[in-house]
């Protein structure tokens, strides 16, 4: 399988990436890690006259604190985020995703801002990203925009994004001390995407939830961040029947397609589920 | 569309390759059709399989997945590779001895993917536990051996690589060995 004939470039900095976006609007497409895109592309899914590769931009590479945000390059590829000793200390939910990603020779290059950016429901890091409640520094010809994860995805395949606009730093509040996380995954295999996974970062004082975040994957047309789920535990003791009144909540938004991995109901459940482990792991991690 | 060619430089297991190709040609076509280095082979070409992984710039990628033109500069090391980054007057890798010894393979059709991967985990982390070799191996199928004996071999291999003592009692180790006594 061989994808369809193109131009290939290779800017060295985000501003010459801009420039041939420019150039080429519609018709170009960045390449990240290449693992979604390329499939798509050898399979005539994605047909762009002209590739604009990104892996020659060393400045969209690293992980780093600003002040009470963590700062990732767009171009930060899954393993680094698994090998992170700031990530593992200040947002192990990111650390904990990226490990159920996909298997090690893709995560050398699958990268978060090509995660992010792609909008496919399946990737993980759309739902983490509501969860943490980032936000996405866009850079495009005019200058730099910071749009926040919520409401980023609008659909399959199409976020908030302009055709010539590159994401080149993704920023993550670092959640307070003694936080609770989880990310619960079902896949049916190493490298398959999730059947329905669930992203919760939780705060408690005593037994009663202080403050919680949930996001899901791969249930609905977008990643989905669960409003009405946190609406059911807030200011609530975290007990058997907070966490199933937040799951019943949670199935209630979902609205997945039937596929392989499963009809719609039996997805649903599954995002229930996940919602519930997620909820009672990161409840066990919390510090009260 | 015009259909351009580009050259292309890399190392290739330490030696210079220039191609010519189109950028939509895969890195495995390249290494498979024009440098004659038929090791790393073709099983899924959709990125599961990894019976194509090659080692690039200190990273095991799939091959199927990387566009030659993206390995312009790159260093590319193949299985065909792997024998020359063994200790001096030794003529087998630790992971190809381990794989010898321990039956790692059956078909062998995954064996070239599976050493080249467990080559980049080794460095990554010369002393893992069987778990964490299942783990970094998950991007590599393997349909014949149940991965007991990959998981075994490659333990082998980092015993051997670590300096710790090793049992090799295959008779074709013993005979390779002889000849490597002989040349």
């Amino acid at each position: 399988m061989i994808p369809r004939p193109f131009e290939y470039h290779a800017p060295t900095s985000v501003d010459d990436a801009i420039r041939l976006l420019g150039d080429y609007g519609d018709s170009a497409k960045l390449l990240a890690g290449g693992h979604s895109l390329l499939p798509m592309m050898k399979l005539r899914f994605a047909s762009p006259d002209h590739l604009i590769d990104l892996n020659r931009i060393p400045s969209l590479k690293y992980i780093e604190q600003e002040g009470n945000e963590i700062r990732i390059g767009a171009m930060t590829c899954e393993n680094d985020l698994i090998w992170s000793t700031l990530l593992k200390e200040k947002v192990p939910l990111i650390v904990e995703t990226a490990g159920l990603i996909s298997d090690p020779q893709v995560r050398y290059k699958g990268t978060i801002g090509g995660d992010i950016s792609h909008g496919d429901p399946g990737c993980d890091h759309p739902a983490l990203m509501l969860c943490l409640g980032a936000s996405f520094v866009l850079r495009g010809p005019n200058g730099e925009r910071v749009v926040p994860a919520d409401g980023y995805f609008l659909g399959t395949y199409y976020t908030a994004i302009e055709p010539n606009e590159i994401m080149t730093e993704i920023r993550i509040p670092i959640p307070p001390a003694g936080s609770g996380w989880c990310y619960s995954k079902l896949k049916r295999k190493t490298g398959d995407f999730a059947t329905a996974a669930s992203a919760v970062l939780l705060q408690m004082s005593g037994d009663i939830v202080n403050n919680v975040s949930i996001g899901l994957t791969n249930v609905a047309p977008t990643a989905l961040k669960a409003k009405e789920a946190e609406k059911a535990l807030l200011g609530k003791r975290l007990d058997d029947t907070a966490i199933e009144a937040a799951a019943q909540a949670a199935m209630k938004i979902c609205d997945p397609a039937e596929d392989l991995r499963g009809s719609v109901e039996y997805k649903t459940a599954m995002a229930g589920e996940m919602t519930r482990r997620a909820l009672r792991t990161a409840a066990a991690r919390a510090k009260r | 569309m015009m259909a351009k060619k580009t050259l292309v430089n890399f190392k290739l297991n330490g030696s210079e390759a220039f191609v010519a190709v189109e950028p939509r040609e895969l890195l495995i076509h390249t290494l498979r059709e024009k440098c004659a280095h038929t090791g790393p082979h073709i099983g899924c070409e959709t990125t599961h399989c990894g019976a194509c992984t090659v080692d690039f710039n200190g990273i095991s990628v799939k091959s199927c997945t990387l566009l030659t033109v993206q390995a312009d500069g790159a260093e590319v090391i193949t299985i065909e590779g792997i024998a020359g980054k063994a200790k001096t007057g030794e003529t087998l890798h630790a992971l190809q001895e381990g794989f010898t010894q321990e039956h790692g393979l059956q078909c062998g059709f995954c064996t070239p993917g599976m050493i080249t991967r467990a080559y980049r985990l080794l460095q990554e982390n010369p002393n893992p536990t069987d778990e964490q070799v299942r783990y970094w191996m998950a991007g590599n199928l393997c349909r014949c051996t149940g991965y007991q004996n990959i998981v075994k071999a490659i333990q082998y291999a980092a015993r051997k690589l670590r300096g710790e003592p090793v049992e090799t009692s295959h008779p074709l180790l013993e005979e390779i060995n002889k000849e490597a006594a002989t040349a």
